[in-house]
């Protein structure tokens, strides 16, 4: 078992700092569901961002459904702005192999052509299959495949970190 | 020895058929529905269409006609990006006096990935599913008098969209419920959904008494079958199905049990009305309540191409 300490308010507050050079004068988060969600919606609150967040599922472009098929869930994609034209920030909790974003991705095209899309992340862990990479990392780690890392929040919003065993 | 276990379950409990309500957990049910949920603003988007089901085919196979549930069923698989192939059974090679199980067999070496099969033989939708090869998928789209069991989640989609919890509902189910599988579809998810109270309204000849073993109350008089109701499901009146004197005449059953606004007026003001088309306008329902404020028959229509989205799927991606 490896102990794995991954300080998630602080990596937090490294995030928050990350992404203000990201942010263009009509830029709009997009957090990816599930951890990504949470993070965009306290760094719209904590970065003053006018408007509201947007919440992207990679669930109906995912490339393993074959194999996984549609689990019970109920993320789903909202998108509280019209995307054409503007300029996004997805957030996600960890990028990993890259096929989430390239997913959320093909899922954002289907509302509209957005003028760009850059990602920004708490956790980079490697291990990419697709040419995807964040703007901003606030951490870079390596994990052993069979780990999996996500982001957990409790009930007063604190957020953590998760590794479990992939069985 | 033949398995006991419901042949629309894998053996992790997932669904890989769609076939009856009857028998689904209600975990199923709910996923069905939450499922749906995210399929319905797929339908609000700019590109109406997900991949997941790229590169299947899905076949409608429909053994009795159907426009609206064909076309419904066409439409939620074109959304996910299945190639659909409508055959007109009827008039084709069953005409010739090919069996059920050979034209099954020849469109599986065509390479059918899901049927969705309409019927007028009650459990024809098994039979099928029970010899089709082990990655095709069956969708019951009506099968005889059994069952119907996507109008029946889009019926349970409507109520939950509209009430937001089953738990305190009364639902009246009115009309020709002898001949209705969906009547029978809706009474199993409404059970298995917690609804407390569920009646069947109507004439003798069109209210099976065996319902209240099913733990419904029957009713023969409209006004105590409708009285302080949250939901109203209105059914066609079934004339193709039914032989004999089972009814008076049409204008006679109007005034019984058609769906005024005065009687309307004794179910509780914020009740809905349902029903799974087509409607016979003065026959089962009056005008002025089809188009009327408690009317949610055309919302109905539109939550059934998500639902249809979610059962194929939720089937698709469970592997038998």
């Amino acid at each position: 078992m490896t102990t794995l300490l991954l300080d998630a308010e602080a990596l937090y507050a490294e995030l928050r700092e990350g992404v203000r050079p990201l942010l263009k004068a009509d830029t709009s988060l997009v957090g990816v569901w599930s951890g990504g969600a949470w993070l965009a919606e306290r760094l719209q609150a904590d970065l003053n961002l006018p408007g509201a967040h947007g919440v992207i599922s990679s669930t109906l472009h995912r490339d393993d459904f074959g194999e996984r098929g549609l689990a019970a869930g109920t993320d789903a994609t909202h998108l509280p702005f019209a995307i054409d034209g503007r300029h996004l920030l997805l957030i996600d909790d960890v990028l990993y192999t890259g096929r989430t974003i390239r997913a959320v991705i093909n899922e954002l095209f289907d509302f509209g052509r957005p003028a760009s899309v850059q990602l920004a992340v708490l956790v980079d862990r490697g291990g990419r299959q697709l040419p995807v990479a964040a703007a901003y990392a606030a951490a870079r780690v390596a994990l052993p495949a069979t780990q999996r890392l996500s982001l957990a929040r409790e009930a007063s919003g604190r957020f953590t970190f998760s590794v479990k065993d992939d069985r | 020895m033949l398995s006991r276990r419901n042949p629309q379950l894998n053996r992790h409990g997932e669904l890989i058929h769609l076939l009856s309500i009857e028998g689904l957990p209600q975990a199923v049910l709910t996923h069905i529905l939450d499922t749906a949920e995210t399929f319905l603003s797929v339908n609000e988007r700019e590109v109406k269409k997900v991949p997941l089901l790229r590169g299947k085919s899905v076949f409608n196979l429909f053994f009795e006609n159907s426009t609206r549930t064909r076309t419904t069923f066409e439409i939620a698989a074109k959304r996910l990006s299945a190639d659909v192939i409508n055959l007109d059974i009827a008039r084709s090679s069953t005409a010739k006096g090919e069996s059920l199980l050979d034209t099954i067999a020849n469109l599986s070496a065509m390479h059918a990935d899901m049927f969705v099969v309409r019927h007028g033989e009650s459990g024809a939708p098994y039979l099928i599913a029970q010899h089709c090869a082990p990655h095709v998928h069956v969708v019951n789209a009506g099968d005889g008098r059994h069952a119907h069991p996507t109008q029946g989640l889009l019926d349970m989609y409507t109520i939950r969209h509209f009430k937001k919890d089953f738990s305190q509902l009364t639902v009246a189910i009115v009309g020709d419920i002898v001949h209705s599988r969906v009547a029978r579809s809706d009474i199993h998810a409404l059970t298995t959904l917690g609804v407390p109270e569920i009646r069947a309204v109507g004439p003798k000849t069109l209210v099976p008494g065996d319902l209240s073993a099913m733990g419904v109350r029957v009713c023969h008089d409209m006004a105590e079958g409708i009285r302080g109701a949250d939901v109203i499901i209105m059914l066609r009146l079934q004339n193709e199905r039914m032989s004999g004197a089972m009814l008076p005449s049409a204008g006679e059953f109007f005034k019984n049990y058609g769906l005024t606004d005065e009687k309307l007026a004794l179910a509780k003001p914020d009740a809905i009305v349902m029903h799974p088309g087509p409607i016979n306008r003065g026959v089962e329902i009056d005008s002025s309540v089809a188009d009327g404020t408690h009317s949610v028959i055309l919302p109905q229509v539109t939550f059934g191409i998500a639902v249809r989205m979610a059962v194929m799927s939720i089937i698709a991606g469970n592997e038998a």
